[in-house]
């Protein structure tokens, strides 16, 4: 991969271009600055008809020449540097590496360039956001977690994997899994399922439920990384599958979904790539726990920071629907939360052999 | 006037410590009816913290709580019921309180028998046993305390004279000069105080009871700040002195020009708490006009006393800048604190109590001396702020049937509770509060500009450093004024000093005092008033020195145990830009100087080491800190913001490096031209930039003093 290919070539322009244009700024006198669309709350819009979270048109300055930016500025580069070396070296690098290439001691001080990774980090997203490149362009991946099993087989890198006869472990979903890396070769799969923990996926993946069920089934442990998220669109896109999500009954299930319909706030940017609007939510659902007859005994009780998120989420305009609304307020009236595990109570595939079948059955689900 | 109820708390509270063992017997006691009113004022209060047996004698006590009619009878009648009472405690109280057996023990002592044993205590008798009641601990602090008592004496009279005071504080060590070695005694050792006043002298015919008679005074009957407050400091001085070496106090006083000086040796009859006057001569000539001197020779130890006195001498001189005090010290040169002004103090205004602080059975003592015919009477003329109709408003409140004399109420109990609800219930304008005469913001600030040119010429303190070096201060001292005029031209070129910044020594100190307004507590004006000292060469990493005042007295003991510690402790300094560990004092390079101004000063023991806890007080003081580090939050912010500016340009040339290698890497230039440029930029970084952060800063710092944080207020 010695030769750049045209996005990398592309990207390695757009550094260039950046480095350029603080240095004119600077000949000129004046104060160079690197402008970046501000990644908050504030400068992110959800988008109704497309039906995702967007990041709206409001940048941001960063100065050298000013005390509490100077720094944020020096890191810019350093990542931009790095990131540009990778491009036309054709390596791709976790940005932990990253940033252990970028970190040095800064002259003979005892400062250094980044005390930690939480400092590297949001430089990298700001200069995704800045180069309008994506993280993949700049040859960077997060640390991955996930596993899929399925009746699909795809072409790796180059292998050809067949998704049925993976184990009890599953495919690794990797960090990248752009066209370029990941092809889908054929598959029987009548829908993708998106479990929210590795421990309940395990259960699916031993009782085979994707088997019986002809269902891809994933799992990002917790919210999942961008790996998964952009190879569940791919999927849904490009073989037209439905997507179900299968979370806790807790506002972060909740949040875990939505993140997957419509996008988060801060990788607004990439909610294009990333969101799957017609995602169904299919459990567990606050009125589940009369429905399939939950003793009150398994449920959690919600501390003041779960209420105030689950209120915070009924002012989202995502979840303005009548129907979320309903699921919400029900959370909240009463204060009880359930893991997915609360289900087994019920016989240990009561998940997997009754409860969502029967979801599916009845299409008690919401979208 | 004579005066016995605080005093007489004070023995029941050493009581009380004395005989920890029979406390069981004595908790019988407060059953008795005519026990129960007598709780004196003060008296109650503090008794309370003190454990359980103190009420019983303190009741005991009771009827001379406050009694000023009973000169004599009071000092007969309070003593004898504290005898009693006590000395059959430890014979009788110990079997009743011993058995866990269940059966009747036999009986050891008929009544009679233990009354041949029970007989009259004399005052100065019990303290020559409790000496540490009154701050006579150890032989270093007792040194410390026989000058502070005849200081606080000299200070006082002054100020009631309206004269300027100048203090001579001498101490010499007798050994020292006997053997003539140059060896200063170590340890213990025979050292004569002297204290020399150009005061209003004192009277002839009172100086033996003065200074020969416990708890003859004539401060504890009224109610005004000063210094003194029950009579038994210089006394107990001398008794102390008599106690330990056997020698009388000598005093010298005069009381105008024009006639004579009188010399007096005075021993203290112990047992009857009398003086005898063993030498009573006029002298011919004496150097003073008018004053008075008084010299004690005592057991003391230098060694390890001297940094107390020292500290006292500067903390004195600190509160008092109207004082000139000159100090000498065996073996060392004479120092002089000149005066940093030269005006008095206000005049301290004695008032009448206020009715909501007077408590049931001082309240009756009250009635009982009363000259009035009727209890309206008694209330307006007894009383501040008790006009005719807040009489007329009490009396219907207390809705009493018939006519009612104020004698009535000294006899019936249940007529005075009557009326002492009926107090409690009306309202009453708060007591004048223009009695008070605080040290003030101006003279603070004087007071600690001169204090800390003595500290920078001193240097460090260390606790090992036996030979503190005042002398060389002394000296420098006396060239303050010049000093600061050169400092002051040698600022000129600089920026203008930042307003409350003063140079001493070559050392910054930024200084702010608040004098709070005055307010009232159980009845007594206070006044609080805090100022503080940041900078120079106090260590930053130090719990900032707390100096604590009383009525311009320096608390130098007790700290944690003292209502002001808890107060600075209390307030959150964090928000005033310092770091302050959970529960202690702030760090940082800071001297905090408190003062309480008060009528009554409510200190938690006889010695006067440590202020009450009283939430009013507290939150004053918090309050005149929190006031005092909003100004120094400002200041702090200016200095970080200027140093900030000087790292600036260092911070840009530090990245520059980086960025310019970075660029150059990028877009495969030479990063040495790059370098140039941005440093080129660095130069000219424009002046709307730099405002634009003041401006933010400003701002922040607005928001932070807007919106303190707080500590929990009260627990």
């Amino acid at each position: 991969m010695a030769r750049m290919d045209a996005v990398s070539k592309q990207t390695a322009a757009k550094i260039e271009k950046l480095a350029e244009s603080v240095m004119r700024s600077v000949k000129g006198g004046k104060n160079p600055f690197v402008e970046i669309p501000i990644r908050s709350l504030a400068n992110v819009h959800f988008d109704a008809r497309k039906g995702i979270v967007q990041l709206g048109k409001q940048r941001q300055k960063r100065y050298f020449f000013n005390v509490a930016m100077a720094k944020k500025f020096m890191q810019t580069f350093l990542v931009s540097d790095a990131c540009k070396e990778l491009v036309e070296s054709g390596k791709t690098t976790s940005i932990r590496d990253l940033y252990y290439i970028t970190k040095h001691t800064i002259g003979d001080t005892r400062q250094n360039t980044f005390e930690e990774q939480d400092e590297s980090d949001p430089i990298i997203e700001d200069l995704e956001v800045a180069l309008d490149a994506l993280r993949e362009e700049l040859h960077l991946f997060a640390s991955r977690k996930g596993s899929m099993v399925g009746p699909i087989t795809i072409r790796d890198t180059g292998d050809t994997i067949d998704l049925r006869r993976m184990g009890s472990g599953g495919w690794a979903v990797p960090s990248i899994v752009e066209e370029n890396v990941i092809q889908f070769v054929r598959h029987e799969a009548r829908y993708i399922l998106l479990i929210e923990k590795d421990a309940v996926w395990t259960r699916f993946n031993e009782d085979k439920f994707w088997k019986r069920e002809r269902c891809i089934i994933l799992q990002g442990g917790g919210q999942p990384p961008r790996g998964v998220r952009r190879l569940v669109q791919r999927l849904h896109h490009e073989l037209e599958l439905p997507v179900y999500v299968l979370v806790d009954n807790d506002p972060w299930g909740f949040y875990i979904y939505s993140v997957m319909k419509q996008g988060s706030i801060n990788l607004a940017y990439e909610s294009m790539r990333m969101a799957v609007p017609q995602a169904r939510f299919v459990g567990l659902s606050s009125f589940d726990k009369d429905k399939y007859k939950l003793p009150a005994n398994v449920a959690i009780k919600m501390d003041d920071g779960d209420v105030s998120r689950a209120k915070q989420m009924l002012a989202y305009p995502w979840f303005k629907d009548a129907r979320w609304q309903r699921e919400i307020q029900e959370m909240v009236r009463s204060g009880m939360k359930f893991e997915l595990e609360a289900l087994s109570r019920r016989g240990i595939s009561f998940i997997t052999e009754e409860y969502l079948p029967r979801k599916l059955k009845e299409k008690d689900w919401l979208a | 006037m004579a005066k016995k109820g605080k005093v007489t708390v004070a023995a029941a509270k050493g009581k009380g410590k004395a005989m920890a063992r029979p406390a069981k017997q004595l908790e019988l006691v407060p059953a008795e009816p005519q026990a129960r009113p007598a709780r004196g004022n003060a008296a109650a209060k503090k008794v309370e913290a003190r454990g359980r047996a103190v009420p019983a004698q303190l009741a005991a006590v009771g009827p001379s709580a406050a009694g000023p009619a009973q000169r004599s009878a009071g000092a007969k009648a309070g003593p004898t019921a504290l005898g009693e009472r006590t000395l059959e405690a430890p014979d009788a109280g110990a079997p009743a309180a011993a058995g866990p057996e269940a059966r009747a023990p036999r009986r050891r002592a008929t009544a009679e028998q233990m009354a041949q044993k029970q007989r009259e205590i004399s005052i100065s008798e019990f303290f020559t046993k409790n000496r540490h009641l009154l701050g006579f601990d150890n032989p270093s602090k007792a040194l410390l305390t026989t000058i502070k008592e005849a200081v606080d004496n000299s200070l006082d009279a002054c100020e009631e004279a309206g004269i300027l005071p100048e203090i001579t504080i001498e101490v010499r060590d007798l050994a020292f000069e006997a053997s003539k070695t140059q060896e200063l005694t170590k340890g213990e050792g025979r050292f004569v105080v002297i204290v020399e006043d150009n005061g209003p002298g004192i009277v002839k015919a009172q100086v033996p009871k003065i200074f020969g008679k416990l708890l003859y005074g004539s401060k504890f009957h009224r109610l005004k700040q000063s210094r003194g407050q029950q009579g038994i400091g210089i006394s107990a001085a001398a008794m102390y002195g008599q106690l330990t070496t056997g020698q009388p106090i000598r005093v010298v006083s005069r009381t105008g020009k024009g006639k004579p000086a009188h010399l007096f040796e005075i021993q203290i009859d112990t047992r009857k708490n009398n003086p005898v006057v063993t030498r009573d001569d006029a002298l011919d000539d004496w150097h003073q006009e008018h004053g008075t001197r008084v010299e004690l020779e005592i057991v003391a130890n230098w060694q390890q006393g001297q940094r107390f006195v020292n500290r006292y001498v500067e903390h004195t001189a600190l509160s008092n800048p109207h004082c000139t005090v000159h100090y000498l010290r065996p073996k060392q040169e004479r120092l002089s604190f000149p005066r940093a002004t030269e005006e008095l103090p206000k005049e301290a205004l004695e008032i009448r109590p206020h009715p909501h602080g007077v408590e049931l059975g001082a309240l009756m003592l009250m009635a009982a001396e009363s000259k009035s015919h009727d209890v309206k009477g008694f209330l307006s003329t007894a009383f501040s702020r008790v006009s005719p109709a807040v009489a007329d408003e009490i009396l219907k409140a207390a809705a009493w049937k018939g006519r009612v004399r104020p004698r009535d109420l000294a006899e019936d109990r249940h007529l005075a509770e009557t009326l002492h609800k009926a107090i409690q219930a009306t309202r009453i304008m708060a007591p004048p509060t223009n009695c008070l005469s605080p040290i003030g913001d101006e003279l603070m600030k004087k007071g600690l500009v001169s204090f800390l040119h003595v500290i920078e010429s001193e240097g460090p303190e260390s606790d090992g450093d036996q030979q503190l070096d005042l002398d060389s201060a002394g000296t420098k001292k006396k060239s303050r004024k010049e000093k600061e005029a050169e400092a002051k031209v040698a600022e000129v070129p600089d920026a203008p000093p930042e307003e409350g910044v003063e140079k001493i020594k070559g050392h910054n100190y930024f200084i702010a005092t608040v004098t709070r307004p005055p307010r009232v507590y159980r009845g007594n004006p206070f006044q609080v008033e805090v100022g503080l000292a940041y900078g120079g060469s106090w260590p930053a990493d130090k719990p900032i020195e707390l100096f604590r005042f009383a009525n311009r007295v320096p608390l130098l003991f007790q700290k944690s145990a003292c209502g002001m510690t808890e107060a600075i402790v209390k307030t959150d300094w964090r928000n005033y830009l310092l770091s302050q560990p959970k529960g202690s004092l702030p760090v940082g390079p800071m001297a905090l100087l408190v003062h309480i101004a008060s009528v009554w000063v409510p200190f938690t023991s006889e010695a006067k080491e440590a202020l009450a806890h009283y939430p009013e007080i507290i939150r004053e003081i918090q309050l005149a800190a929190q006031e005092c580090g909003r100004k120094l939050a400002t200041h702090i912010r200016k200095k970080q913001h200027a140093d900030y500016q000087a790292q600036r340009r260092s911070i840009f040339e530090l990245y520059i490096e980086e960025v310019a290698q970075s660029l150059g890497k990028i877009t495969g230039k030479s990063p040495a031209p790059i370098k140039r440029e941005f440093l080129r930029v660095a130069e000219q970084v424009t002046e709307t930039e730099l405002e634009e952060q003041d401006k933010a800063l400003k701002e922040a710092s607005d928001k932070v003093a807007r919106n303190p944080r707080r500590r929990d207020e009260d627990e």
